[in-house]
């Protein structure tokens, strides 16, 4: 996994509550093996005027050319609810986002995210609200910087903060499979002590 | 001699699962059970082969064929190539890895959430886990139990757990008894739209109270079910003797002594009489009524005999402008009697209701109807959950039932729930559907879903709108 230590970069506003899942990637591209594709079909429905994705909606705010090269989400609640599939972090990802910031996110989701390298930054309310109408005036560009737990923009400054291993994580691009394997010997132990019908 | 602290079941799951909390590093839990399927295992499976690394403990881990195969032949490449590519991987992936798979046609095939509780997989005091957020479902025997994603998936593939935050808990008490005709689906459903979609988030949910004890196996199944649709990381019920009854004698489920065991084990699982919970909901049994979603959430969602709200019932601003987006996606004008909103497609079936007393629910709708027959304006398809619950029903005749009245009787699988395979909707048709989410797009492109249970469902397929059973 990538590390991550500090990015800036251009801000998409989706001004949409509850965005499940299904809508992120939707379940006809559910049918790969690999980890590759999913980038062109995120927020299919909405980005494309038909099923085919042949025809670009040029109402949906990442289709206007001021957002081209995005690289940040700035979402409303509940992002990211419903379904379990990674295949929607891994569709915001390959779209070249490196963060999503949103005052909550579905939990599954939010771990989905940490576990590939992408920072989701829960704000309070409020300070999304801000960003929302300061992305309505201009295209904004806003500075994440991990180590220190703060989302900058000009004279604005937001905390935000992560568990004390998922902030490890990201920083230092864990594998976190490696991680547990070199515990086996805990696992065992544990195993050990198990009850027979377990 | 010391006090101990009075535990909620989730703390004492969680307890005995502790493998490691160590400084500075998420709680590590074991998995006893992890139930795979086809759409979400592959890239797991190929990192292992990237690494080089075995699965652990191949027995712990079950696969089943559910997401995307066709309902109508168990022809592997009966639902298009994309989907018999993904079912090939996960046949060739379980044989390299030494799984066990209920692949097409299996007499153990099902759904993953069917047919780990009628194998006894699912046992009271177990960590359950799957790539699929309705893994609660097997919360109902006092396991916890839930979704994960693909990279978590190859976590519990190579080490056999799991990293996990502790979530806050919730009790939510069902106090007193549902009237006549009022299901589990009609409890889950009332109390997502006392929450909201998002009522949950960072909480396990612990189900109880007298309406919920009441409730069979497979009841305490429907609602658990749909504990993700607000936002809750799992949903538990108390193991009692309803549960222990239901697992003895299950194909996978322990024997003789040790089951013995199990049960004098199990028995302790239940949260302490004077546990504390970080948030507590109380509802009234008798005042839910049979529900129907009207939006895009599970949580929008009215009694059958209300209407459908208007933007100016809610005061939040995001709920408003979500009505408002609602409403028009579901084309839907504000004050529309519920009853009088018809459906031109009916599916019976998914993780939340497909098991045999649903479809003991749905055929009792149907006869009570004698004689009619699905409207000529509506398709309606009926979806068992697995063979065995096709079986049991084909046993029983309720498949003539069905099929009598004009209904489609299909294979087991996944099926309109999320319309995968080739069972979609189209533009504009509006299903009356006893699966779990009303998302935009869920069941196809700009299709329009009602949450309702399998009576509501039946009765919708017959009258071609929304029925009031009990007026």
């Amino acid at each position: 996994m990538e590390k991550f230590n500090t990015h800036s970069g251009l801000v998409v506003p989706l001004d949409i509550a509850n965005v499940d899942t299904d809508q992120i990637i939707p379940k006809q591209f559910l049918q790969k093996t690999e980890r590759i594709g999913f980038g062109v079909h995120l927020f299919h429905e909405r980005r494309y005027l038909d099923h085919e994705g042949t025809q670009v909606n040029p109402d949906f705010v990442m289709n206007k050319p001021e957002y081209k090269g995005a690289s940040i989400l700035l979402a409303r609640e509940n992002f990211g609810c419903g379904s379990s599939r990674e295949h929607a972090p891994w569709a915001i990802e390959e779209y070249g986002f490196k963060v999503v910031i949103a005052p909550s996110f579905a939990d599954i989701f939010y771990g989905n995210c940490i576990n590939i390298g992408i920072l989701p930054v829960k704000l309070t309310e409020e300070e999304v609200e801000q960003l929302f109408k300061l992305s309505a005036e201009e295209v904004l560009t806003l500075n994440v910087d991990l180590p220190n737990n703060t989302v900058t923009c000009g004279d604005l400054s937001f905390k935000f903060s992560l568990s004390e291993f998922q902030q490890y994580s990201l920083e230092n691009g864990v594998d976190s499979v490696g991680w547990t394997l070199n515990k086996l010997d805990k696992i065992k132990a544990f195993e050990a002590k198990m009850p027979t019908w377990q | 001699m010391t006090t101990s602290t009075p535990q909620t079941m989730y703390e004492k799951l969680w307890q005995t699962h502790l493998v490691e909390d160590a400084k500075g590093e998420t709680p590590l839990l074991y998995v006893d059970r992890h139930l795979i399927h086809e759409v979400t295992s592959p890239q797991a499976f190929a990192n292992l082969r990237f690494l080089n690394r075995p699965v652990r403990h191949p027995e712990r881990t079950i696969a089943t064929m559910d997401h995307n195969i066709s309902t109508r032949s168990i022809k592997i490449d009966a639902a298009g190539e994309g989907a018999a590519n993904q079912l090939r991987a996960l046949e060739k992936n379980c044989k390299e890895f030494g799984i066990e798979l209920f692949g097409m046609g299996h007499k153990n095939q099902g759904i993953a959430h069917v047919m780990g509780p009628e194998l006894g997989l699912t046992l009271p005091g177990t960590i359950i886990v799957c790539g699929d957020s309705h893994t609660a479902t097997h919360g109902a025997f006092g396991a916890l139990a839930f979704g994960i994603g693909t990279s978590e998936v190859e976590h519990v593939f190579a080490t056999q757990t799991l990293r996990q935050n502790k979530a806050k808990t919730m009790k939510i008490e069902v106090r007193g008894h549902v009237g006549a005709g009022i299901s589990a689906k009609d409890i889950i459903l009332a109390i997502i739209g006392k929450t909201g979609s998002a009522g949950a988030t960072g909480y396990v949910v612990e189900y109880c109270g007298e309406a919920i004890e009441a409730l069979s196996m497979e009841e305490r199944m429907t609602v658990c079910n749909m504990s993700i649709e607000f936002g809750a990381k799992a949903g538990l019920v108390a193991p009692d003797q309803t549960t222990f009854d239901y697992v003895e004698g299950r194909q996978y489920a322990p024997k003789g002594e040790v089951f013995e065991q199990a049960v004098a084990d199990w028995k302790n699982l239940r949260s302490d009489a004077d546990a504390v919970f970080d948030a507590v909901l109380t509802l009234d049994a008798k005042d839910i009524k049979a529900q129907v979603t009207w939006g895009t959430n599970p949580g929008q969602v009215v009694s059958v005999d209300s209407i459908v709200p208007s933007p100016e019932d809610f005061s939040d601003p995001v709920e408003k402008e979500s009505c408002k987006q609602a409403l028009k996606y579901m084309d839907l004008t504000a004050g529309t009697k519920m009853t009088d909103i018809q459906v031109n497609k009916v599916f019976i079936g998914s993780c939340t209701n497909s098991r045999i007393e649903d479809l003991r629910a749905a055929a009792g709708i149907v006869e009570r109807y004698a004689g009619q027959k699905v409207v000529d304006s509506v398709d309606a398809i009926i979806v068992p959950g697995s063979y065995r619950v096709k079986e049991q029903a084909e046993a029983e005749g309720l498949d003539k039932i069905f099929t009598n009245a004009g209904f489609e009787w299909r294979l087991p699988g996944c099926s309109m729930c999320l319309g995968m395979n080739d069972d979609v909707l189209g533009p504009g048709d509006r299903c009356a559907s006893t699966s779990n989410r009303n998302f935009e797009g869920r069941q196809g492109r700009g299709s329009r879903t009602h949450l309702v249970s399998p009576e509501m469902a039946a009765a919708a397929a017959i009258t071609g709108h929304f029925v009031d059973l009990n007026s």
